[in-house]
């Protein structure tokens, strides 16, 4: 997540000195993306310097104890950014698709036996997530918005791995329609044509 | 000692050019307190371990091992005895009996075993309360959720003494949030001692497991290994 949004986020709810924008902002997320000290205070630098927050003129004590605001176009800036949808239109580079496709190719590597070892750590994954989410009991809004994210995410990853074992099934059973002609238009989907 | 245990447990369906092997050489333990996840694709022969473990079908080779008991050694009446006292199961659609309210869903499986009605209803009480269902217990299944008659089929399988729960996709025809209060409460049974099978192909619903076994093709191929606590992963995002 942006540190930027998050601190200017931290500062609509009111004024805040440094060190409490920090601590807030891990609590916030659940302890589920912490951020290193030195990133909270640059930002909060740049913020100032870009007129989207203040903080007290007369005061020249080191951003910890320096209490901050947010201004108007910082209001602005935050809430165009809460409903400016991220960019998810081109795929990403992703290493698993790529590792699929080439076992297709390499003689002798049995593809879902690969596919099964990458499924097994994406469910242990998912397993120790689970562990969170159970371990918290519900009472942590912002860790179980967070953990549901990362278990959707690593699902989906799953669910394609299914899917791929199960076509790579049927084209084993179908070998005259398996052919590496399919190969370049699928590496272009999986982003590795470039 | 297991709760249930299978030794190379094969299943045939079948004879000559249609034989059908279900499972091959199955070999699966799981303790007291424990959640197992059987994972793998439709067809993949996960049911049918279920079911086999269940006592509701017969192997055609291999031994079957629940709560000290080999199967194969059984009589019928043993078998169904052991069926109404110790196991429970949860399906996919919930298998309530219509004419039926929440309260005598749950209290069926002892009152079958020959426990007074009014014995059976106490503690079919106590495991709709335990669940927070006690609101509901005088409402049929159609005047249920969803949610809600998985909730009343989970009480149905861990009321009175139960120790081995077996369930297959019990959350499939859930949203999300129902299907992680189903696992929730499975996986408090399971905090509470009672050994459970959950069959999926579920990864989410995997998750909960203590341990996952993957199977293709009637063989399990894989498991997941004993995964370290939860602060790893926190440590390993820093």
């Amino acid at each position: 997540m942006s540190v930027r949004h998050a601190l200017l986020a931290l500062l609509s709810e009111g004024p805040k000195y440094g060190l409490r924008l920090r601590e807030e902002f891990e609590a916030g997320t659940g302890e589920v993306w912490p951020l290193n000290i030195g990133q909270v205070y640059t930002t909060l630098q740049r913020l100032e310097r870009d007129g989207l927050i203040e903080s007290d003129d007369d005061d020249e004590r080191d951003s910890p104890q320096k209490r901050f605001r947010i201004t108007a176009d910082g209001e602005y800036e935050l809430a165009a950014w809460l409903r400016t949808p991220p960019d998810m239109s081109s795929p990403p580079r992703d290493e698993l698709v790529i590792k699929v496709l080439v076992a297709l190719r390499v003689p002798g590597t049995d593809v879902r036996e690969v596919i099964q070892a990458h499924r097994r750590y994406l469910v242990e994954l998912m397993q120790q997530w689970t562990r969170i989410k159970d371990a918290d009991a519900g009472g942590d809004l912002a860790l179980g918005l967070a953990v549901d994210a990362e278990l959707f995410r690593l699902d989906a990853v799953v669910r394609w791995l299914d899917a791929a074992d199960g076509r790579i099934k049927r084209a084993a059973a179908e070998p005259q329609k398996a052919t590496r002609d399919d190969l370049p238009r699928l590496r272009m989907r999986a982003g590795t044509a470039r | 000692m297991s709760m249930l245990e299978l030794r190379q447990v094969s299943k045939v369906y079948g004879q000559g050019a249609a034989e059908v092997h279900a499972l091959r050489d199955v070999s699966l333990e799981v303790d007291p307190g424990m959640m197992v996840a059987v994972m793998g694709p439709s067809g993949s022969g996960k049911s049918t371990l279920l079911t086999i473990a269940g006592s509701l079908e017969e192997p055609t080779s291999g031994q079957v091992v629940v709560a000290g008991q080999d199967l194969a050694t059984m009589s019928r009446n043993g078998k169904a005895r052991l069926r109404r006292q110790s196991v429970g199961y949860v399906f996919q659609d919930f298998n309530l009996l219509p004419g039926l309210t929440a309260a005598e869903n749950v209290a069926l499986p002892l009152e079958l075993d020959g426990i007074s009605a009014r014995k059976s209803r106490d503690a079919g009480m106590r495991a709709l309360d335990a669940l927070g269902l006690a609101d509901r217990a005088s409402n049929y299944p159609d005047q249920l959720s969803g949610g809600e008659r998985q909730r009343v089929a989970i009480a149905r399988a861990v009321v009175g003494d139960r120790h081995l729960l077996l369930a297959d996709e019990p959350s499939g025809a859930l949203d999300s949030d129902n299907s992680e209060t189903v696992m929730r409460m499975i996986h408090t049974a399971c905090r509470q001692g009672i050994a459970a099978v959950v069959v999926t192909h579920d990864a989410q619903l995997a998750s909960w497991a203590d341990r996952v076994v993957f199977i293709r093709d009637g063989r399990i191929v894989d498991q997941t290994t004993p995964a370290p606590g939860p602060e790893s992963l926190l440590r390993q995002q820093r």
